[in-house]
């Protein structure tokens, strides 16, 4: 009952909103604020041709890093959690090995999934994409793999070597801004170069390539988490 | 575009309630990520291609293995 | 103004899943919802009506006919957290299954009202 009555007073609060919504933001109108300035002075101020890539490594470059903290956290605390099940007695499940065809198929396509995720963060700056989705189609390619080879797993202290030294490139990249130019953190002291081309954007695509590591890393690692609980039996 | 965001928004919606209200945890799941597909499609409607590829990418397939593995561990109906 | 009204929904089937159900998995699905809806929701604000992607892909593009940049950066952010935040949830029902042998809410002391 006392859900219910809970449930109905957000319901209101959210009808409230949806109508002061319609109110305040109409729908498809330029409502532009700081977004006006980022379009205007993109080109001239980073040499990015793609302003929400801009937007997140340039003007909002600290967020990244502390979102990337973030992501670093949760994957460490899914580890801890799953550390904590482990201390048990793992019981035995019934293993289901995929057929001849998935695991073969698997390995042909495994190195175009790689190819295809790192040209996706390397375009970062020119076309849609970047260094989270890119990250996010490598950690898929590891997962096809767990599903192809049950029982066998990636090397963790290869993961987290890779995954500690994207950060620090992150970091470095942002620290040597502070004595050069500007003396701000992660100001972008490389030649901007011509738009739309591949060495464009000063430090933005070498930002968006260790996030993109860094990213793939930590979502393989969840993924090692999770299916080693139940797929692979092999020690850690 | 609007006969189209109307299509695509209602099936939507149709979808969430639907893994709301299945009894099955996987059936549930499953439709969790049409749901999570369906926004990528509408963020490409609103022309926001950067944030379609990262709902197509993590929404609606890394966090589809980590419902699935999370009901496998688990239990599959919901009493 | 569908966009506005179908964000809206999505965050009250989401409310409705944490509110009412009692399986641990159906509260992490209305987490999911409520996250997807409102990223749904700041993406459609920076909608402009005839605008293009903010990217300058050829020289005919100008400033002037873009979308807003700033919400679909935040929401870019806001994807990223909120899956690492499910696989959060996710080992803790995990672990609260192993513990009580239960994914009903109501059986898991601590956490009734």
């Amino acid at each position: 009952m006392i859900r219910k009555i809970t449930y109905t007073i957000f319901l209101s609060i959210i009808v409230a909103t949806l109508i002061l919504f319609f109110v305040a933001f109409p729908f498809g109108k330029n409502k532009m604020g700081v977004g006006k300035y980022y379009l205007n002075n993109d080109i001239k101020q980073t040499g990015a041709a793609n302003v929400v890539t801009a937007v997140t490594l340039d003007y909002r470059g600290l967020d990244t890093l502390g979102e990337v903290t973030v992501l670093f956290a949760a994957a460490a605390g899914v580890s801890i959690l799953f550390y904590l099940i482990d201390q048990d007695k793992k019981k035995r499940e019934r293993q289901v090995y995929p057929n001849f065809i998935v695991r073969v198929g698997s390995r042909i396509i495994f190195p175009f999934i790689l190819l295809f995720g790192s040209y996706i963060f390397i375009h970062g700056h020119l076309t849609p994409g970047g260094g989270f989705q890119g990250g996010s189609i490598i950690a898929s390619g590891f997962l096809l793999l767990y599903l192809a080879y049950p029982g066998e797993r990636v090397n963790r202290k290869k993961l987290a070597v890779t995954e500690g030294l994207a950060g620090l490139t992150f970091v470095v990249f942002g620290a040597i801004g502070i004595f050069t130019g500007a003396h701000s953190f992660l100001f972008n002291f490389f030649p901007k170069g011509t738009l739309n081309m591949l060495f464009s954007a000063g430090i933005l695509p070498i930002l968006y390539i260790a996030i993109g590591f860094k990213v793939g890393s930590e979502f393989a690692g969840i993924i090692d988490d999770m299916m080693c609980q139940t797929v692979c039996g092999g020690e850690k | 575009m609007i006969i189209v965001s109307w299509i695509l928004i209602i099936i939507m919606i149709v979808l969430a309630i639907l893994s709301v209200q299945f009894k099955d945890l996987l059936a549930a799941v499953v439709a969790m990520g049409a749901v999570s597909l369906i926004i990528s499609l509408l963020f490409l409607l609103l022309q926001a291609p950067d944030v379609a590829m990262a709902e197509a990418s993590i929404g609606a397939a890394l966090t589809m293995i980590i419902y699935i593995i999370v009901v496998r561990k688990t239990e599959r109906r919901e009493k | 103004m569908i966009f506005y009204v179908g964000a809206f929904i999505l965050i009250a089937v989401g409310l409705y899943a944490i509110i009412i159900k009692k399986n641990l998995v159906k509260i992490i699905i209305g987490l999911d919802l409520i996250s997807s809806g409102t990223n749904l929701l700041i993406v459609s604000i920076g909608y402009v009506k005839g605008g293009t992607a903010p990217i300058f892909s050829h020289p005919g593009i100008l400033p002037q006919m873009m979308v807003d940049p700033v919400p679909q950066a935040l929401t870019l952010t806001a994807i990223v957290i909120g899956a690492s935040e499910l696989a959060l949830a996710a080992a803790f029902v995990a672990i609260l299954y192993k513990h009580y042998g239960t994914l009903d809410i109501r059986k898991v002391r601590g956490l009734k009202w």
